[in-house]
């Protein structure tokens, strides 16, 4: 136990296995404890008593979406998590990793993102849209996610963002080809030092040295490391729907096409119950014309997982038959919503396919909250 | 000049302690160095000083030698210290007239070296002689009494304390916030662990706390003020927009708890399932019989356990002691009212003591109640059903528990006014927020405040048999200054030379205890010696040096620290 603790420790985490009374809270709110092996509380319990199997084993590890409900909602502050990116950090450190993973640390470590794909192309999303340089200095500092960047699912998302912020006025920069990835999942697949020593010290450095008052950020995941991980001096960060319901609410922002469609709201871990903003991307919803916004029941706080964080983008997952996006998008469907909101690539990614492969796709659409909000500019946006 | 009559003549006594000085200081070598001190005329050791003997050898010695001033070299004064002042008060000696070196905590326990060891015995010793020398006699004091005791809060701590004040034949008054007396109790159905109606004690004991010749109730009623001391309390009761005065020797604080509200725990859906309610709320649905949900009898009813204790992240790391009972309380009662109906309690440890408690939660599992070990993570609904997702620790294996009903066990809280009592009679809270007591110990029911005690749940979340021990309890002690007529009150007390004072009031804005005031004739301070603790904070704070503190005036200090600075 005690090799575990002082590892999570060195490795700067708030892990603290001596708290736990074994309730099973953490266990009870698992997304994925009913579908995949992944038992938190009984981890935790093994680790107590230097019983853990060996690590390379247990394919469960990797199931952990990093959703943070364990940690939000442990009455005795365990940060159950935690153990799983101690245990995950150790099996790098043994190079003991699934391959994709590797595959996706490789890709940032040559490319800047997880892809895989050229640096030079990071910037192509951007064509025609007339994005400032952030060198030429601005106000307000864009930060793409990778996937908002290079996935052509996430790109329109990102181009309406951009017109968005442009028709309120937005002094908008953006760095292009000299963006890399934020290591949001780097840090909670366990690669602690790549994320430390490549991803923060270069990324904190550029960041700051735009100057911007603010940063936006088009992924929950940027935001959130950016915002508790960074340790950034002097600038705000924000995630693109606190950007535009502050626009909307100081009159800047002016949505006058209706968009008659009924939408529910999915709200991604990172944003919602890991930062706790739940009421900003509802406003936005709220805030165009002729919308008829519905809810699941399943939000806010109880908000199901979609399972593309914690580095699931990059590995299926041992419950590849019964995936939690599978139960959302039916969620969704059942509200009678025509288009399920989302707030986040990885989600857009994630509930995208699954009302694919459930055949949900005519019934409902999956969109980014940006992509709503373009269609309700005056002027075409 | 001293007179000859003040003339220090001081005794000095070296104390072994068994081998915990003697064995690291020469005890004997100390003696024997300050037996050539000045102004002493008598230095010994012995084995332990606060054994009989060794009271019996200071006593005798203050008169043989006529002695004027004590000095013994032992512990802490913590302990001994009204040990070594009576003894020296029966040989005659004025007991303020006493110091004591420490030379076991800051020396012997501490130190290895015996020389060295030695060595700073001897310098302690002659630091406190250098200190008696300078100490005057002072006066012991008392105050009168009023008889009577104030009892804040009618439920059943208040009503219980304010009996057992009346009965012994001292006027209780209570002063109670809502329009009515018995507090949460009166709205509970029944009880545990007996299943008894709550009415069949309650309204008894509530009818003879207002048939009591000696008690006044005072509802709609709050403290507004309170001033004074133990014995002598002047407190302000705003009851119909009019304020008056009652004077009172001692104060009872029964104020209770509040519930905890389960919003605070989103994931459980309460406020947004109809079907999700607290144990509050299921009592009086079973008071009426009520326990319909959806249009329907329930088929399943579940219980969440520790709903807002035991919960660091709320601020509540807290057992709340009752939840246990009361969950095992509403299942047996469920299903009796249901006899079809599967009830589930989910837990994390059954906590059953106290007097037949375990034979309680045996009962409740001989009734039909299922009990399965896992903290509900979440709640939420599938159809017209609720679902509790939660892993049944023994099974390994988290399960979607499907209920038509879903009750919240939910804890104690301090109340939200606790700051305002606290604020009212300087009383101090633990961190958890309730008050706090004096000691955890010896002192379950004193405060810090003299004359003020605390009984019930304001203090610390308990059941009602303990709520009306602690009540008893507080009761008892609230009337030993009733019942004696007088206290005692502190001679070392702080005193204005008024010659140097300028008027400024900084004392009375330092002075925690609302002693100094100033007088509004000469403009210079006052210390009512009553209400003065002797802290000393007046005395560092006033510019003009105007003010002193008995025992510890400038001069005593100086002279004891000048010794150890040589």
């Amino acid at each position: 136990m005690q090799d575990i603790q002082q590892f999570a420790n060195e490795i700067g985490l708030d892990l603290d296995l001596l708290a736990c009374i074994q309730c099973g809270k953490c266990s009870g709110g698992c997304p994925v404890s009913i579908t995949t092996a992944l038992n938190i509380r009984f981890l935790v319990y093994e680790s107590l008593l230097d019983a853990l199997p060996e690590l390379v084993h247990m394919e469960e590890l990797w199931d952990c979406t990093c959703c943070f409900t364990c940690v939000e909602r442990c009455p005795k502050d365990v940060r159950p998590a935690e153990l799983i990116i101690t245990l995950r950090n150790q099996l790098v450190e043994s190079g003991k990793i699934p391959g994709t993973i590797g595959e996706a640390l490789m890709g940032i470590f040559r490319q800047g993102n997880p892809l895989g794909l050229a640096r030079e192309d990071r910037a192509l999303w951007a064509e025609g849209l007339d994005v400032k340089p952030a060198r030429e200095g601005c106000d307000t500092l864009l930060f793409t996610c990778c996937y908002s960047a290079y996935d052509v699912q996430s790109q329109p998302a990102t181009k309406a963002l951009v017109r968005i912020l442009h028709a309120a006025g937005v002094d908008l920069g953006y760095l292009g080809t000299e963006e890399t990835c934020c290591g949001n999942e780097v840090k909670r697949v366990g690669e602690k030092a790549m994320f430390d020593e490549m991803l923060v010290e270069e990324g904190k450095a550029l960041l700051e040295s735009v100057g911007a008052r603010c940063i936006v950020t088009t992924s929950p995941h940027c935001y959130n490391t950016f915002k508790n991980e960074y340790g950034l001096e002097g600038i705000e960060v924000l995630h693109y729907t606190q950007v535009l319901a502050r626009l909307l609410e100081e009159g800047q922002l002016k949505l006058s096409v209706p968009v008659e469609k009924t939408v529910t709201y999915h709200d991604p871990c990172f944003l919602g119950k890991q930062n706790k903003v739940f009421d900003e991307p509802r406003a936005v919803l709220r805030a165009i014309p002729g919308l008829n916004f519905v809810e699941m029941d399943r939000i806010r706080e109880r908000s199901l997982c979609c399972e593309g964080g914690g580095g699931r983008m990059w590995f299926e997952g041992t419950n590849t038959e019964d995936r939690l996006a599978f139960q959302r998008v039916q969620e969704a469907v059942d509200t009678g919503a025509e288009v399920l909101a989302v707030a986040c690539p990885f989600c857009l990614a994630m509930l995208a396919d699954a009302a694919k492969v459930k055949g949900l796709e005519e019934q409902l659409k999956v969109m980014d909250i940006s992509e709503l909000v373009v269609q309700a500019l005056g002027d075409g946006g | 000049m001293m007179s000859e009559k003040s003339k220090p003549r001081i005794g000095v006594y070296v104390c072994h302690c068994g081998t915990n000085i003697a064995a690291t200081v020469d005890v004997e070598a100390v003696a024997e160095y300050a037996q050539n001190l000045p102004g002493v005329v008598q230095a010994r050791h012995y084995t332990y000083m606060c054994s009989d003997p060794g009271q019996t050898l200071i006593k005798e010695d203050c008169r043989a030698l006529g002695l004027n001033r004590v000095v013994v070299a032992s512990c802490s004064p913590r302990m001994h210290e009204p040990t070594f002042r009576a003894a020296a008060q029966e040989g005659g000696v004025n007991s303020y007239r006493t110091e004591m070196a420490n030379i076991r905590e800051q020396c012997s326990w501490v130190h290895h070296d015996k020389e060295a060891a030695t060595r700073k015995a001897k310098v302690l010793v002659a630091s406190a002689v250098a200190k008696v020398t300078h100490l005057e006699p002072l006066e012991e004091r008392e105050a009168g009494v009023h008889p009577g005791t104030l009892v804040i809060g009618g439920g059943v701590a208040g009503l219980s304390a304010a009996l057992d004040v009346a009965e012994a034949g001292f006027p209780a008054y209570i002063v109670e916030k809502s329009d009515r007396l018995g507090g949460h109790v009166a709205e509970l159905g029944h009880t545990f662990p007996d299943l008894e109606p709550t009415a069949d004690w309650l309204a008894p004991l509530i009818r003879r706390v207002e048939e009591h010749p000696a008690i006044t109730v005072m509802l709609d009623a709050q403290v507004e003020e309170v001033a004074g001391f133990v014995g002598n309390f002047e407190v302000t009761v705003l009851q119909g927009g009019q304020a008056q005065q009652i004077d009172v020797g001692t104060i009872v604080i029964a104020t209770g708890y509040q519930l905890f509200d389960p919003s605070r725990k989103p994931e459980f859906g309460y406020g947004r399932y109809p079907g999700v309610l607290t144990t509050w709320e299921l009592e009086q649905r079973l008071a009426t019989g009520d326990l319909v949900v959806a249009g329907r009898a329930p088929q399943d009813v579940a219980f969440i356990k520790c709903v807002g204790s035991r919960d660091i992240q709320l601020g509540n790391p807290y057992c709340s002691r009752v939840c246990c009972m009361v969950a095992a309380k509403q299942a047996q009662m469920v299903r009796q009212a249901l006899p079809e109906t599967r009830v589930t309690v989910f837990y994390i440890d059954v906590r059953a003591f106290g007097k037949r408690g375990e034979e309680f939660y045996d009962e409740a599992r001989e009734a039909g109640v299922r009990y399965r070990r896992g903290n509900v993570s979440e709640v939420y609904r599938r159809g017209e059903r609720l679902v509790l997702r939660v892993e049944d620790t023994f099974l390994r294996r988290t399960v979607e528990h499907e209920t038509d009903m879903v009750v919240l066990a939910v804890g104690m809280e301090p109340r939200d006014d606790t700051g305002v009592i606290s604020a009212l009679l300087k009383l101090p809270r633990s961190a958890d927020g309730f008050f706090l007591e004096a000691h955890p110990k010896l002192g379950p029911v004193d405060t810090t405040t003299n004359g003020v005690f605390l009984a019930g749940c304001c203090q610390a979340p308990k059941d009602i048999p303990d709520t009306v021990a602690q009540a008893k309890a507080a009761a008892s002690s609230a009337l030993i200054p009733l019942i004696r007529g007088t206290v005692p009150v502190i001679s070392e007390t702080a005193i204005v030379d008024a010659e140097l004072c300028a008027g400024c009031g900084m004392c009375v804005d330092v002075c925690p205890y609302g002693a100094p005031a100033l007088d509004p004739l000469w403009g210079v301070s006052r210390i009512n010696a009553v209400l003065c603790k002797g802290c000393g904070a007046c005395a560092v704070t006033c510019p003009s040096k105007a003010i002193c503190l008995q025992q510890f005036t400038p001069e005593q200090i100086m002279a004891q620290v000048d010794v150890l600075t040589v």
